[in-house]
Parts: structure tokens; sequence; C-alpha cells
């Protein structure tokens, strides 16, 4: 035998490799290539002039402005507290540290429906805070702020934890270094922490980006669906899909995919720049 | 480690200011607004909760809910098995794409999947032809939101299970076939047992997040009484009548089964450190 590669194929017959190529090929045309094909086939059905037409329209510009607001707020709020999360948990030991990990990855675990309800319970206009902060002539519920509130629960994770096992790996070692040569708190995040933990901050700010303006479900029960106020993206396909506007439906879906190919594209990419600035974290690396 | 045990346990500053802050951001966004479904359930009588949550509709949507994503979840470990192998242990043509393209579920708005999946299996469209002419309806049927689930939770089983595949010393395998196992044996005694864990880990997370799925699934459902109403669509239309207690009611039970989860995933994580021990 010739010397192989050591990974790739060890020992599989031929006749094994191809046909579990295929199936896998099959399983990708069912569950990603035809439904990635259908979208832009429905959404150039009636031509390029309506397509244009259909992503160009007021609301669809306004829903746009609306999930980009969002998710301006969103991410660098669940960055900086991805960050301090992070700081708390790998550079100090504390009791309850196990408990806070847990807790940070508890929006995960919880139905985008249930993130809606909540806030709804919460802050809606029947009840005390709500209708005391109404008094005060805010709305928060089907209204702008609502919509913010229940995506920043909905990503709140992300940065979270893809910072805190790359620190974990990363040790202490550098910043104490920097410290007994007299650098400050602000100096070590700065000049230490930060540009080693660069690529994993992008990645975990990127994952809650793309969440944040495909978020439907909670988004939804917050929203009011308020055309040209409360509307989102997501939610805009949705309204013109009940509407059997099927082609402007999948043509604004079109800009979500393409968003959606971008994320995973650049995930990708600095995929390989994230392991190559800390290669031990390959192994405790989960998604 | 054990160097590092006779020094203060806080050298680095910051100490007080991060963990302020992020319990105080935690509390804010998590904890404090999660706590109203506890407290507006106290709030009702024993009566009132049971009344609520064992409607026959409501039960109904459970046992859909349940059932739907525990298919779902089944179809992703065999899909998401087969993928991470092919993807690991091949080299060709377009492995790159495939690999990248697996987040994708992760990426895309659950909606736009919601809609593409309803257009695709309709009668007369680009699959439901073919289930049609075979007479196997799927839109507004449970298979149809089997389909959407399984699209949700195939990445999950896929990048569980690749890393522990990639791993993998080559040694383990040769010694097997050197002692004369042929390949199933050696997948069976030896790959199988070691990638049951992540395999196990990855179908949970598939599940739990099918169980409360909604934008995927409510397109293609057709959301009839009874029959194809999943439990986060029960929360959403008990909300749309204004009965926040019921929608509470209905969201405990289904939190419940979330964090059930939750501790099985826990269970699982410990056994597996106790095996790499």
């Amino acid at each position: 035998m010739t010397p192989a590669p050591r990974t790739p194929g060890r020992g599989d017959s031929p006749k094994i490799r191809i046909a579990l190529i295929s199936l896998t090929y099959l399983f990708f045309a069912a569950f990603v290539f035809l439904p990635l094909a259908l979208v832009f086939a429905q959404a150039f059905q009636k031509g390029w002039q309506y397509y244009r037409e259909s992503i160009t329209e007021p609301f669809a510009l306004e829903a746009l402005k609306l999930t980009l607001l969002t998710t301006a707020i969103v991410v660098p709020l669940n960055a900086f507290f991805g960050m301090s999360a992070a700081w708390a948990v790998t550079k100090f030991h504390f009791k309850g540290k196990t408990v806070l990990k847990t807790l940070l990855d508890l929006p995960f675990a919880v139905s985008p429906v249930i993130a809606g309800l909540i806030f709804v319970l919460l802050l809606g206009s029947r009840t005390p805070l709500g209708s005391w902060l109404g008094e005060r002539g805010i709305t928060i519920i089907f209204s702008t702020p609502g919509i913010i509130i229940a995506t920043l629960f909905v990503t709140f994770p992300f940065v979270a934890r893809e910072l805190i096992p790359l620190m974990e790996a990363q040790g202490r070692e550098e910043e104490e270094a920097a410290l007994t040569l007299g650098a400050g708190g602000w100096q070590i995040v700065r000049k230490i922490t930060l540009p080693n933990i660069r690529w994993g901050l992008l990645y975990g700010m990127i994952l809650c980006a793309a969440r944040s303006i495909g978020e439907f479900g909670a988004v939804s029960v917050v929203s009011g669906h308020i055309r040209g106020l409360t509307n989102t993206i997501p939610l805009h396909v949705e309204i013109l899909y009940s509407e059997y506007n099927y082609t402007a439906s999948f043509a604004v879906s079109s800009i979500l995919v393409f968003l959606a190919l971008l994320t995973v594209i650049l995930k990708g990419s600095m995929e390989k720049a994230y392991l190559k600035t800390n290669p031990q974290s390959a192994k405790n690396h989960e998604h | 480690m054990s160097r590092f045990q006779k020094l203060p346990r806080h050298i680095l500053p910051g100490f007080g200011l991060s963990m302020g802050y992020a319990v105080f951001y935690l509390s804010a966004i998590v904890i404090v607004p999660l706590s109203t479904i506890f407290l507006n359930t106290l709030q009702m009588d024993a009566e009132t909760f049971f009344s609520a949550v064992s409607a026959p509709r409501v039960l109904a949507s459970y046992r859909l809910s349940m059932t739907t994503a525990f298919f779902a979840a089944l179809f992703d470990a065999l899909a998401g098995m087969l993928t991470a192998w092919v993807l690991v242990r091949y080299r060709f043509p377009g492995r790159k794409l495939l690999d990248s393209l697996v987040d994708l579920p992760f990426a895309l708005p659950t909606a736009v999947a919601g809609i593409c999946f309803a257009t695709l299996y309709a009668p007369g469209g680009w699959l439901g032809v073919f289930f049609e002419k075979w007479n196997l309806p799927v839109i507004n049927t449970p298979s149809g939101i089997v389909i959407a689930l399984v699209f949700i939770g195939f990445p999950f089983v896929v990048r569980t299970i690749q890393p522990v595949l990639e791993e993998l010393e080559p040694e383990v395998e040769e010694s097997a076939y050197s002692l004369g196992a042929n390949r199933w044996q050696t997948f069976r005694k030896i790959l199988f047992p070691h990638l049951l864990p992540a395999l196990l880990t990855g179908t949970t997370l598939a599940f739990a997040r099918s169980l409360g799925e909604y934008g995927s699934v409510i397109f293609i459902a057709g959301n009839l009484p009874m029959k194809t109403e999943i439990a986060p669509l029960m929360i959403m239309s008990k909300l749309d009548q204004f009965d926040y207690a019921g929608a509470s009611a209905v969201a405990l039970v289904l939190l419940a089964m979330s964090f059930g989860m939750l501790l099985v995933l826990n269970s699982i994580q410990s056994w597996q450190q106790k095996e790499i021990r």
C-alpha cells in the first residue's frame, strides 16, 4: 500500500466511501441546497423589477431600519457583558462559578416564544411595572424597546460562551506579568487581553448579530406587528407570506439568506484565524 | 495548577467591577424576567393551573411537540453522524462547502426556513409533487413539523461529533485491525462507544432546541387544533386572547421540560468525563 495521509478515509473501501458521500450530498440537497435555490427562484419569479420594488418599498425599508437598529444596540451591549463575565469567570477563583456558567447559557434552553412572554409579563401595560412606566409615557411592549430587550435576552449567551473557553485556555500568566511590570487594570485589558481574544470576540459578535437579525419568535410576541413601526425584517417576511404575496416575501427573505451565507463564510474563515491564536482551544471548542 | 494555590485568590484587578456588572446584567436581562413565569403561576390556585395545562388542546400540543422533537432528533442523530463521518474521514470535491453550510441553520432566520419548507412541500411544490404522487401529505401534518425540526437540529449533532472524531488517534483503530477485527467490528466496538457521549449530547441539544422551536414550524404545520398545534403556539394563542395566566402555566411546563433536558445533558457530560479518565 502507498503511504496514505493519516486522517482521510482510513481503510474504507471506495464503494462505501462513494455511497456515504452521495448520501450526505442527498441530505444536503433536500435540506440545504433546494431551500436556498427555492428562495431565489421565488424571489425573481416576477422579474428583476418586481424584486427591486419588493425590497425597496417603504415598509420593507422601515423593517430593515428597525432590524439594523436593534442589532446595533444589542451586539455591543452583549459583547461588553460577555467580556466582563468572561473576565470574572476566568481570571478569578470564587464559589458558585459553575452555577454562574450554567446561568449564562440559560436563554439557549428557553423557547423563543417564552422569551417574548416573560417580557410581556414583566413590562406589558397590564403589569405593575408596565403601567407605572406607561403613566410616565414610556411604552416598552408593542414598541421598539420591547423588541430590543427580547433580542438582548435571546442573544445573551453568544459572546460569553465563546470567550470563556478561550480565556480559560489562555490562562492568567500574561496579565499577571503585565501587572508585575506596573500596568494598570484597563491597560492590561487593552494591551494584553483584547489582542489575545480578538478573534473569539469577533466570532461571538457575528453569531450574536446573525441571531438578532433573524430572531422571529420572541420578537413576534413583543412587537404587536405594527407596519412601518414595530416590524422587523423576519416579521415583514411573515406578513407578506400570510398575505399570499409569496414573491415579495421571498424577495425580502433573499436579503436574509444573503446575510446568513455571509455569516457562515465569515465564521468559517474566522475559525481558522481563531484556532491559530489559540491551538489548545481547538479541543474544548464546541461549535 | 498546584503552584498557584499558595497565591492570593485575586491577583488581577477588576474582580468586583466585572463580577458586579455581570451579575447585575444577568439578573436584569435573564433572571428577573424569567422569574415572572414562576410568580405568575404562583398567583394561580392549583385547580386553575391544572385545568389550564391539562386542557385537551394543550395536552395534545405537548404530546405533539415531544413526539416530533423526538423523531427529528433521531433523524438528526443519523444524518449528523453520517455528515460528521464523511466530513472528517474523506476528502472529496465540495467538502469545505458542505462543512461551512452545516452552520446554515444556526445563521438562517427561522421564519425564512419555515416559508422555504412550506413552499417546497406544498402540493405542486418542488418536493410536494412527489409526496402527492406517493399519497404522503406533508403540509399540515406532524411529518412536516419533523422536516422543519430536522433542519433546525442537525448542526448540533455534527458540531459535537466532529471534534471528537478529529481527535481520535489512528493507532486505536490500527491496533484493532492488526488484532484481526474487520471494519464493522472496529466501528461497533471501538469507534461507536467512543463517539456515543458526543452523539448523545448533540442529539439532546437538537431535541431541546426542537421542543421550543417556533418560527420554522408554524408555516408548514398549518396549526390545526388537536392535530398540528405545537406547544409554543399554544402559548402564543393564549397571549393573543390576553390569557396571561394560562400562557404562563403552559410556558412553565414547557420550561420544566427544557430544564429537564439540561439536567440530562449535564449527566451525559459528567459521564463523558468519567469515560475519558
